[in-house]
Order: structure tokens, then C-alpha cells, then sequence
């Protein structure tokens, strides 16, 4: 009787203030979209980082004939017995913990990889092997301690450079770090947006209720009876912005990143649909916290009991 | 079952206090007039008996208990023992009569099959049988009032409160009001009623508390809305009626004082 009661007023009020409860499905969910925006955009951060960062190596660059200017190549191209010292150091006790493998790339080598890699262009016939130097690629047990290897080797005679190729995939990650931050500054305005629009909308949902809840109060109607049809309305206004955000992350999932990146970028590790929708639940539970948030603000204030 | 305890309620501290160290007790059972000018006190002590205010100083005590020792979840159970009537009915526009009665025993949760059977019997004590399904703009200023006292009586509430529950209606209507009020008394709920209504006063004869600027200028048995003077008397010995017996809560000194201001 008491539920079926509480879920009456509730109809009623959905159905009274319907355009103040429009707004507050809608700034829910653009707010809640910008989050799973973000919370997207971290994800496919992070895979990217996992993706490449296995990949990445240390490349130890040798002196080639192209006069570098570091000091340790002031002897010329590299020769065969600092190679040795090299390869002795790579070995020994000082460095080797820090080392997963290594290999040595040749002059021959470098420049087979780089046909591959720019084998539709027009400067792979521009270019010879002993422009492109040969080096040791040395993949490292953990990617953060580039700068030991780079310490070590980088005043060694017959180095030209020592390069992390993490650095060069950095300012993507800066780029994507930054979209996402913006993603949630904007989310974080929206939901203030959406806190108080929801505050506003119990508030005069109270307000045209005030005789019923008036008389409630006057006849000993327990405070969950009183104030829950006003808390769920907000709720369930957020729930429903929630759920069409997530449709929103769903679709941009599948859409955009499955249906549309991912075809067209196939070399880059994209996020799945099912990654995607680990952000409903988070959304969801969102979407009623902030509007158990903005009912509490707002109850304490304009429905005592 | 209503018991004040030097009670002094101070809403602006620059002003007087609305009630001023006043003491009474009223029994189960009675029926009490709250009588007194605008501002006198009156809608101050019945807030007061609902916890919608909280005393200064002193104890305000409903059936036994101290209601500033009621936990705020417990206030709407010391509100299900009163009922509460006031001058301008408070009905709900979109609800018909019965469901007007029916939605005080909805929202404290009573089941359907009990709202049945209570509502038309107490639509009955009240005079309304047969008016159940009219809407409160299609009744007389009396008949609202009506529903509206079966709304504070229907969940069967010791005590019931009402404030000027006659202030908008004719006297005739009003006599009639008068009489759903002292059925319901009969049947054993305590009835205060503040009014301005001194016809109504007279012809009921009952316990008379009036109240001036606060406190309590006389306590009268089978009173009549303006005093016989001499009014108050510690010691009750100028053989008037007066209700010396129920001014064991005002201090010898206090009554004496009023019966100076009264002109003793």
C-alpha cells in the first residue's frame, strides 16, 4: 500500500514538472557522456601505452660517415673493436639486470626496415644504407629506466646517440592526456550544472507539493514517505540521463572506434565495445550519486519534517 | 495529557517572548478554549504540543513524554496521536472527500481493506454520509470543515487540535462544527480549540485558558469567554466559579498579580 502510494506521488511529480525533468535527463547526460568521454579516451591511453610500449626499445645509434657531431664520434665511424667494447658492456654485471634482449642492427638491416616502413613513398629510393646508421636495440626489463642505459652508453666512443623511442611517442599521449582532461573539466561543470538544476527541480517539486506534504507532516507520515518520492524523482531523472549517456558511449564504441578507427588505422590497438561498456555501471552509479547529492542538499533545506 | 512546564518560547530575542514561563496541565479527555487576542500565544502553545517548535525553557510533555526527548524519526508517531483542524481546512483541491479522509491513513501506510471500512464511519460521525466522492469545491465552507476534522480523527488520535476551527464559517455552521467537535470529545479525545468565537465559548461551557501577551491570564472550569471577574485567586474564596482547582501550576504570586491587572 505505502509503495504503491510512494510510487503514485512519484508519477504525479514526473508528470507535473515534465520540462524541468526533460532538462535533467539531458544535462545528466551530455555531463555523463564528457565522463565516459574521458573515461574512454584513458582507456585507449592506456592500451596504446601497452601496446607500444612492449614494442619500444632503446636504440643505441653508432657513428656513421655522416661527421655527427657528438664528441664521441670525433675518431669517425665506428669501428669493429669499439663495437666489441660495446657488446662487452651491454654483457656486463653492471647493466645486464636491466636488459630483457638485445639486438644489433646493421647498416643492411636498417635499411630493409626502413623500405618496409616507407615502402609507398618516394624517398625510400633517395636514401642508401650507409646514410641510415647501425645501432643496438635493446629492449629493457622495465622502459622506465631508460636513463640508465642512456647514461652508460651515451659517452662511450663510437656512440652518435642513445634514443628512447618512448620519447617519441610521448606528445600522442600528451595530445590524448590533454583531450581527456578537457573531457572532464567540461564533465565536471556539467555535473555542478546538473547537481543544482536537480536541487532546483526538487525544490519546486516541493513547492507545488507543499499541501500534500504539508498534511503528511500533520498526520504523522514518517519522513522516508514524505521526502522519497521527491529523492527518487531526481534519481530517477539521472538514471534515465545516465542510461542515454551510456547508449551515447555505447555507440561511439562501436561506431566510431570499432566500425570507423579501427578500420582505418589497423596497425593501432583500439579499444573494444566490451572495454567500453565497463563505463556504464561507473556512469550509472554516477548519475545516482550526484542526484542523492543534490536531494539531500536540497530536502534538508525545503522539507523538514 | 498535555502538560506545560514553565515553558518560555523566544523566536526573535529584541521581542517579548511569545509564551512566557506558562504552566498548565490539561487531562485526558477534556475540552479546552484557548482564548486570546491576535498574537496572545495561542498558535505558539498548539505548535508547541506538535513539536513544530521546540520550548525556550521548560518541558512541554504530550501523553507523558518530554517532546524535546523525541528523537526526530519518533516525531511523526507523536504526530499520528494528534489531529489537527485549522481555520482554513486544508484540503486537497484534486481529492474527493473520501479521498481526502483516506489520504492521511494512506501515507502512514494503513491498508487498503482498513481505509474501507474507517473512512465511511468517520465521514459518519461527522455528519457527511453519502457526500464521499464530491470534490472539496463542490462543499459548503461548513462541510470542508467537516472533512477535515474526519481527516485529523480518523487515525484515531488521543488529542485534537484545533485553531480557530470556526473563524471562516457563519454561526450557525459553526454550532454545527461545534457539536461534530464535542461528539468526537465524547468519545474520549482531548479537544483544544483556540477561537476568537465568543458565542460559541458561552454556549459550551468548558475549561477556558486565556491567554495575553503570553502568559496566562486566567483558567476557568464551565468558563465563558469574557471572565467574571474577580477571575483568579490563589486561595479560590470569592465564591465564584473559577477554576482554582486547576491553577495548581501558577504560582500564588503570579495569580495575585493578575488579579491586580485585573483590577483587585
Amino acid at each position: 500500500m505505502r509503495l504503491a502510494f510512494i510510487l503514485g506521488e512519484i508519477g504525479s511529480g514526473l508528470r507535473r514538472n515534465l520540462s524541468m525533468v526533460t532538462s535533467v535527463i539531458l544535462v545528466t547526460f551530455v555531463s555523463l557522456f564528457f565522463v565516459g568521454a574521458a573515461g574512454m579516451m584513458q582507456m585507449q591511453i592506456s592500451q596504446m601505452k601497452g601496446y607500444w610500449y612492449d614494442k619500444v626499445q632503446v636504440a643505441v645509434f653508432l657513428c656513421g660517415d655522416n661527421n655527427s657531431p657528438a664528441a664521441s664520434c670525433a675518431s669517425g665511424p665506428v669501428t669493429a673493436e669499439q663495437q666489441a667494447t660495446i657488446t662487452t658492456m651491454l654483457e656486463s654485471p653492471a647493466v645486464k639486470p636491466y636488459i630483457e634482449s638485445w639486438t644489433y642492427e646493421s647498416q643492411e638491416d636498417a635499411m630493409t626496415h626502413f623500405r618496409e616502413q616507407f615502402k609507398n613513398s618516394p624517398i625510400v629510393d633517395a636514401v642508401s644504407s650507409d646514410q641510415l646508421p647501425s645501432s643496438f636495440r635493446v629492449s629493457l626489463v622495465d622502459p622506465e629506466k631508460y636513463r640508465i642505459i642512456a647514461e652508460t652508453f651515451s659517452a662511450v666512443p663510437g656512440v652518435d646517440s642513445v634514443i628512447d623511442q618512448r620519447q617519441l611517442l610521448e606528445p600522442m599521449f600528451e595530445i590524448m592526456n590533454n583531450a581527456s582532461a578537457v573531457a572532464l573539466v567540461l564533465a565536471g561543470l556539467m555535473i555542478i550544472c546538473a547537481i543544482l538544476l536537480i536541487a532546483t527541480t526538487i525544490r519546486l517539486s516541493a513547492f507545488s507539493r507543499r499541501r500534500e506534504t504539508g498534511i503528511m507532516r500533520l498526520v504523522g507520515a514518517s519522513k522516508t514517505v514524505i521526502q522519497l518520492p521527491f529523492v527518487l524523482e531526481g534519481v530517477i531523472a539521472a538514471v534515465i540521463g545516465a542510461a542515454l549517456a551510456s547508449v551515447a558511449v555505447w555507440a561511439v564504441a562501436q561506431f566510431f572506434i570499432v566500425g570507423y578507427l579501427a578500420e582505418r588505422f589497423r596497425d593501432v590497438a583500439f579499444i573494444s565495445v566490451s572495454q567500453a561498456l565497463v563505463l556504464v555501471p561507473i556512469l550509472i552509479v554516477l548519475g545516482i550519486v550526484l542526484a542523492g547529492i543534490s536531494s539531500a542538499m536540497t530536502l534538508r533545506k525545503y522539507l523538514k519534517v | 495529557m498535555i502538560r506545560f512546564d514553565s515553558v518560555t518560547k523566544v523566536y526573535d530575542r529584541k521581542t517579548r517572548p511569545a509564551l512566557d514561563s506558562v504552566s498548565l496541565e490539561i487531562d485526558r479527555g477534556e475540552f479546552v478554549f484557548l482564548v486570546g487576542s491576535s498574537g496572545s500565544g495561542k498558535s505558539t502553545f498548539l505548535r508547541l504540543v506538535l513539536k513544530e517548535e521546540l520550548a525556550t525553557r521548560g518541558a512541554v510533555y504530550v501523553a507523558g513524554q518530554n517532546v524535546a526527548n523525541i528523537s526526530s524519526w519518533r516525531v511523526p508517531k507523536l504526530r499520528r496521536g494528534i489531529g489537527v483542524v485549522f481555520q482554513d481546512f486544508r484540503l486537497l483541491p484534486n481529492k474527493t472527500v473520501f479521498g481526502n479522509v483516506a489520504f492521511a491513513m494512506q501515507v502512514i501506510g494503513r491498508s487498503r481493506g482498513i481505509i474501507n471500512d474507517r473512512v465511511p464511519e468517520v465521514l459518519k460521525t461527522v455528519g457527511l454520509e453519502g457526500k464521499e466522492n464530491r470534490l472539496p469545491h463542490e462543499l459548503s465552507g461548513g462541510e470542508q470543515q467537516r472533512v477535515a476534522i474526519a481527516r485529523a480523527v480518523v487515525n484515531n488520535p488521543g488529542i485534537l487540535l484545533a485553531d480557530e476551527p470556526t473563524g471562516n464559517l457563519d454561526p450557525t455552521t459553526s454550532l454545527g462544527i461545534m457539536k461534530v467537535l464535542d461528539k468526537i470529545n465524547q468519545n474520549g479525545t482531548t479537544v483544544v480549540m483556540a477561537t476568537h468565537d465568543d458565542d460559541i465559548v458561552n454556549e459550551m461551557r468548558k475549561r477556558v485558558i486565556e491567554l495575553r501577551n503570553g502568559v496566562i491570564l486566567r483558567d476557568e472550569a464551565k468558563a465563558l469567554y469574557t471572565s467574571m471577574l474577580p477571575v483568579v485567586r490563589a486561595n479560590g474564596d470569592d465564591g465564584v466559579p473559577t477554576a482554582t482547582g486547576r491553577m495548581r501550576a501558577v504560582s500564588g504570586e503570579r495569580a495575585d498579580a493578575l488579579a491586580k491587572e485585573a483590577g483587585l
